[in-house]
């Protein structure tokens, strides 16, 4: 479904992403809800400061997989004794040189880290402000930073001798990479999608057919990414014996947010040491988008505690901010449960969870991580949106000024960045964060363009 | 004593195993799913578990998660299931009521205030699939003060070292999830649960319960063989679901089936003696 309000026809203006933003930083709250205040953050964090030291903001999560009131393990007790099983292997992974030197392999030799830093010139002339720099995750192989993580999790599974995965997958990149893995170790997968997301990311769903993949359509809900999470959910549940659950992004019950974000923080690394090579010192501000939050993390990470740079996530505003049609959890949605965490969610006044709504499959989610909970809750990092409309014509801007087609979902921080970078002067730096490459997203855009393919 | 203890010290004295039905709230709308629980005693229910619709139920089978949203659709809010609950309460002082449900909607509501109401409302116990022993102190001290039975669930996957983790702050009664998986799909065999049973015992004193796969009169009196007690849910879902017409509206024939299979249910469940 579109929004009403989308224009057809290709953009040719010279500063197409200069709508005014919709958002404030001020939350919509049901007026039947009772306000309840959350301790949280600041007043938390001296308890779970270990290795990263005094006040470091990179220390979390707590022993109990918690950032503030945020995260946790939400789920079955059928379960509970499989998370805490992944939860000593993990550590005993992350203590072990072997696995890192296993890992490191890989990510060079067939991720093909480290991406690049590009400076995006022509976009920064078009623009007029604030000089551009895009990380390269697009370039990964299957074209998104999700195969950071999924490379970490599949050598995990391989350690903890289960021979069969699951996961979930909303864009479908998720999915692509974690049946690349599986040919690549010759294990059994099982993707869930839902049947939504299946239509719209048709070239997705055959890739991951063609790579030996079961892609099962989940038809409860809306048919998206939440619905997918649930049947995953049920799956593992279920298979427990052989099956490993690889989750996509940075949310679910501990330890996966943490464990997301640690592979992810490779693109946060590297984009530190080259912008240092490139400018001589940290970029001002970071922009990111938001779907469960795992390139966001990835990027922010390893920035939390240098308070000169600006951590911006953008979430899917859908058809606008306040038109009840968005995916933009931390802006519009409030704490809740579900998924095995606690953190922002889209719910009604009785704790229903509600549909979100996103052009984007990938960022069509109603929740979020629960370190950007946190984050948000603490001021570390500013959460905004981006409507699809924005994303269309950031789409279009980035593919025009740079030959890089970047996917939908990266299209969102786009459109933030460039809403922002004419008013910064031209000496400050933003760094973007082109999570994936937009060949997925073609048909897509040319339905929203009137163009038949 | 709780009625839930009541409830279970008669049924020893009468060496008599438990039948425990569920009922969706408003499923498919608040006066059939009423009626069901209304007659559920008469039909052989000893304890009865009214379930609270939720739009994400991630640990339930096809079966559950229809009657979630159909509890949904026919109007379901806490409030709402409170209200049946109490209403209830009016014709029946003795037969326990146990909410299952998911942490989120309790979360929305508040928990000391749907402690509160709960209690108000005649509740006696809640299940809640996804906040294990480890997220149970959101719950605990307003269940405490209320004089809710917090019940526990325990998996084939539980290891022994971690019973005592699990049964502490449990009462009412432990509920055994037979297999691992969702509700309402495979079955645990006679063996499984001859051997699953005793490490349990071992472990608490308290009744124990299985659930999750039973669907027959035969499996439902295997299951009180060698536990306190059976709980029967998809089994009676699907029945209610086939009454239902092309809209999905209950018929005449919704509640009499549903009581009659019941019936059947707890005669197998009330000939075994223990
Ligand atoms: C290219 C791309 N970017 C971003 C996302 C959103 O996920 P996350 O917020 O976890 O990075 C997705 C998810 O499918 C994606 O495919």
């Amino acid at each position: 479904m579109t929004c009403p309000t989308i224009r057809q026809g290709l953009v040719f203006c010279r500063h197409p992403v200069q709508n005014r933003l919709t958002s404030g930083q001020g939350r919509l709250h049901d007026d039947t809800i009772e306000p309840r205040t959350y301790s949280c953050g600041v007043a938390k964090l001296s308890a779970t400061d270990t290795q990263a030291g005094a006040n470091s903001l990179r220390s979390g999560p707590d022993g109990r997989g918690r950032f503030g009131i945020f995260g946790g393990r939400f789920v079955a007790e059928t379960l509970m004794p499989l998370l805490l099983e992944l939860d000593g292997a993990y550590r005993a992974a992350q203590a072990d040189p072997e696995f890192r030197r296993e890992l490191d392999y890989y990510l060079k030799d067939y991720v093909g880290r480290p991406s690049p830093l590009w400076f995006a010139r022509r976009m920064t002339r078009e623009l007029g402000g604030a000089k551009i720099y895009m990380k390269r995750e697009e370039l990964n192989h299957t074209g998104s930073h999700k195969l950071n993580n999924v490379m970490g999790q599949i050598l995990l599974a391989r350690r903890m001798g289960r021979t069969r995965i699951v996961a979930e997958t909303g864009a479908g990149q998720h999915g692509v990479a974690t049946a690349t893995v599986c040919a690549l170790f010759g294990m059994k997968c099982a993707i869930y999608m839902g049947a939504t997301d299946v239509e719209r990311q048709k070239p997705n769903v055959f890739r991951m057919r063609l790579l030996g993949a079961e892609v099962v359509p989940v038809t409860a809900g809306a048919g998206t990414l939440k619905d997918a999470m649930n049947e995953a959910m049920r799956d593992w549940v279920t298979n427990v014996h052989d099956t490993y659950f690889l989750v996509g992004t940075v949310a679910g019950p501990h330890p996966y947010p943490q464990m997301v974000r640690d592979f992810q923080s490779v693109i946060g690394v590297e984009t530190k040491e080259q912008i240092m090579a490139a400018e001589g010192r940290l970029p001002d501000t970071i922009v990111a988008a938001i779907g469960g939050g795992s390139n966001a993390m990835g990027i922010f990470h390893p920035f939390l505690d240098d308070p000169e740079v600006r951590l911006i996530g953008v979430e899917a505003a859908g058809c606008g901010l306040d038109s009840g049609r968005t995916a933009a959890s931390i802006e519009r949605g409030r704490p809740g449960v579900l998924h095995g965490n606690r953190t922002y969610l889209l719910q009604d006044a009785d704790g229903q969870i509600t549909e979100a709504h996103s052009i984007s499959a990938g960022l069509d989610y109603p929740g979020v991580g629960p370190e950007h909970s946190w984050l948000s809750d603490i001021g570390r990092a500013e959460y905004v949106g981006a409507t699809d409309q924005e994303a269309l014509d950031a789409f279009q801007l980035c593919t025009r000024t740079e030959g890089i087609i970047p996917a939908l979902e990266s299209a969102h921080a786009i459109a933030y960045a460039a809403k922002i970078a004419p008013d910064m002067a031209e000496d400050r730096i933003i760094v973007v964060n082109i999570s994936g490459r937009g060949d997925k997203d073609i048909f897509t855009v040319a339905e929203h363009l009137g163009v038949k393919l | 004593m709780s009625r839930i203890a009541r409830r279970f010290a008669t049924l020893r004295q009468q060496g008599r195993g438990a039948l425990i039905p569920y009922v969706e709230a408003c499923d498919p709308d608040f006066d059939t799913s009423l009626a069901i629980l209304r007659g559920m005693p008469a039909a052989g229910a000893d304890l009865i578990e009214v379930g609270v619709p939720f739009s994400d139920p991630s640990a339930d089978g096809p079966t559950i998660q229809k009657a979630a949203l159909r509890g949904l659709k026919g109007g379901s809010t806490m409030k709402r299931v409170l209200e049946m609950v109490a209403a209830f309460r009016e014709g029946d002082d003795e037969t326990p009521i146990i909410l299952m449900g998911y942490t989120n909607p309790i979360e929305a509501y508040g928990p000391e205030r749907f402690c509160a109401d709960a209690r108000k409302a005649g509740v006696d116990g809640l299940i809640v699939v996804d906040m294990p022993p480890e997220e149970a102190d959101l719950l605990a001290g307003p269940a405490a003060a209320a004089g809710l039975d917090i019940i526990r669930l325990v998996a084939p996957t539980t290891p022994d070292d971690r019973l005592p983790v699990v049964f502490s702050g449990a009462s009412g009664f432990v509920y055994y999830v037979s297999i691992t998986g969702v509700t309402g799909t495979r079955t645990a065999s006679t063996d499984e649960l001859a051997h699953a049973l005793p490490r349990l015992r071992r472990a608490t004193d308290l009744p124990i319960a299985i659930g999750f796969g039973i669907r027959t009169p035969e499996l439902a009196a295997n299951a009180v063989s060698v536990a306190d007690a059976a709980v029967v849910a998809s089994a009676l879902l699907n029945t209610l679901e086939a009454t239902l017409d092309a809209n999905g509206q209950a018929t005449a024939r919704t509640v009499p089936a549903v009581l009659e299979q019941l019936r059947a249910l707890a005669d197998a469940v009330h000939a075994v003696r223990k």
